[in-house]
């Protein structure tokens, strides 16, 4: 059986990570499985952790009163789901739902927070990882609310 | 009558100024603004894929109209178009019965034979699925000639997919990779929320033996490309299909006009290195 420290370096979030990262940091995390229909994290409640998606597809939602639940992005293995851990007040800000069965590593938020503080070369590259990952779903998000698939007008 | 009747009395210099008229076989309805129309011309219809027809409705106007029907297989012309305007409320209007001016085939087309030996990716957005299904019938008609064929589609919402029942049926073959986005969805939708340059970097195709087609919006187009070079796809193997106010189809009129191009005659279809210099200029 894989060891988490083996798990990690296979995911593309974490690929050139030096080992040493990888083992100190796979001590705040643990393997979890979500059903489908599942929350991974709910508006509003204490974002203490966040994912790596090891295998399936997770919506993003939000609840539009009167619209109900609506979906604004799908994120699928390969991806990391929430940034919310890093910054206070430490909330999701959104709804996270298991669309098929999700495997993926859930990391303690405070205590990868404690080992950033402690080693901060790490705690860099983590930055630059996230940013990297932030910036990403900033674009795609631009992108989106352009509507480019909109009526332009024509003949 | 029948078309080849007014065909003949029309007969003129070839298509390119005076319409052959085709009447309407089919009408199917594709989305809540899309729909396909099935026209008999008369005779085969022959086009390479990526190219379009000028469609005239007599009294109301013309429009260029990519063809979205088989080119490997003899038989009626087929357009998919979505009403925006006069003309195309008109024609998506249309009865079985009815009959239609066609001008045409104009344009260059996409060049499939290129890609013999390549992986294809193909990279449709909203009504751009339309003009890349020619060419994806001719590739799956010689599918043995290509590496993988990759299909990524990306539309506005779950109702806006186009060719619904092709695109499960295409999901469903083992030598075809197709993955669908869209921009929002109810939480009945399974499949990807999110935009189509996404999907890209999570594919699996050889970049640098890899023809790609893209045709969509030209806003998503400029960034299907951008995405499509970070994965190092040579530029000269990416080809765009654009879309400007065409009229008169033979580069005559200079209402497509693109640079040193002319969009209906030099075009629809160019390699990406040659309209590079213009995607997002102001002013052209």
């Amino acid at each position: 059986m894989k060891g988490l420290a083996e798990l990690l370096a296979e995911h593309p979030f974490f690929q050139g990570l030096k080992p040493e990262h990888l083992e100190y940091i796979a001590t705040c995390s643990t393997n979890v499985v979500f059903k489908p229909g599942e929350y991974l994290a709910r508006e509003g409640e204490e974002a203490d952790r966040f994912y790596v998606i090891r295998h399936g597809t997770v919506a993003l939602e939000l609840f539009v009163p009167h619209r109900g639940p609506l979906v604004i992005q799908t994120v699928r293995e390969g991806d990391v789901l929430g940034w919310s851990w890093l910054f206070e007040p430490h909330r999701w800000a959104f709804d996270a739902r298991a669309v098929t069965l999700v495997r993926a590593l859930a990391f303690d938020g405070a205590c990868l927070r404690r080992k950033c503080d402690q080693d901060p070369e790490l705690g860099y590259e983590l930055m630059k990882r996230f940013a990297r990952v932030i910036a990403e779903r900033l674009k795609a998000t631009r992108i989106q609310l352009m509507d480019v698939y909109g009526n332009a007008g024509g003949r | 009558m029948q078309p080849e009747t007014l065909n003949h009395l029309a007969a003129g210099p070839g298509r390119t100024f005076r319409p052959l008229w085709a009447r309407v076989l089919r009408v199917r309805r594709e989305t809540h603004d899309t729909w396909t129309l099935t026209l008999d011309t008369g005779g085969p219809f022959a086009f390479a894929p990526g190219q379009f027809n000028m469609l005239y409705v007599p009294g109301v106007g013309e429009v260029p109209i990519s063809i979205s029907g088989d080119p490997t297989s003899p038989g009626p012309l087929v357009h998919t178009l979505r009403a925006v305007g006069a003309v195309t409320r008109a024609l998506c209007s249309l009865k079985p019965g009815d009959l239609v001016g066609v001008r045409g085939p104009f344009g260059t087309p996409w060049p499939v034979d290129r890609a013999e030996g390549l992986d294809v990716v193909i990279v449709a957005g909203g009504i751009g699925l339309a003009p890349l299904r020619p060419a994806l019938y001719y590739l799956l008609r010689r599918r043995e000639w290509y590496g993988k064929i990759v299909l990524l589609y990306g539309a506005r919402s779950p109702r806006d997919l186009l060719y619904r029942r092709e695109l499960e049926r295409w999901r469903g073959r083992f030598d075809l990779v197709v993955e669908v986005t869209v921009d929002h969805a109810d939480p009945s939708w399974r499949g990807h929320v999110g935009v189509v340059t996404r999907l890209i970097p999570e594919v699996s195709f050889d970049p640098w033996n890899t023809l790609a087609l893209v045709c969509g919006p030209e806003i998503m187009m400029r960034f299907t490309a951008q995405a499509l070079l970070d994965r190092k796809v040579p530029p000269e193997n990416l080809y765009l299909s654009l879309e400007r106010n065409m009229q008169c189809g033979v580069g005559l009129c200079g209402h497509c006009q693109l640079g040193p191009f002319f969009v209906c005659k030099d075009g629809p279809v160019f390699a990406y290195p040659r309209v590079a210099p213009f995607l997002g200029k102001r002013e052209v």
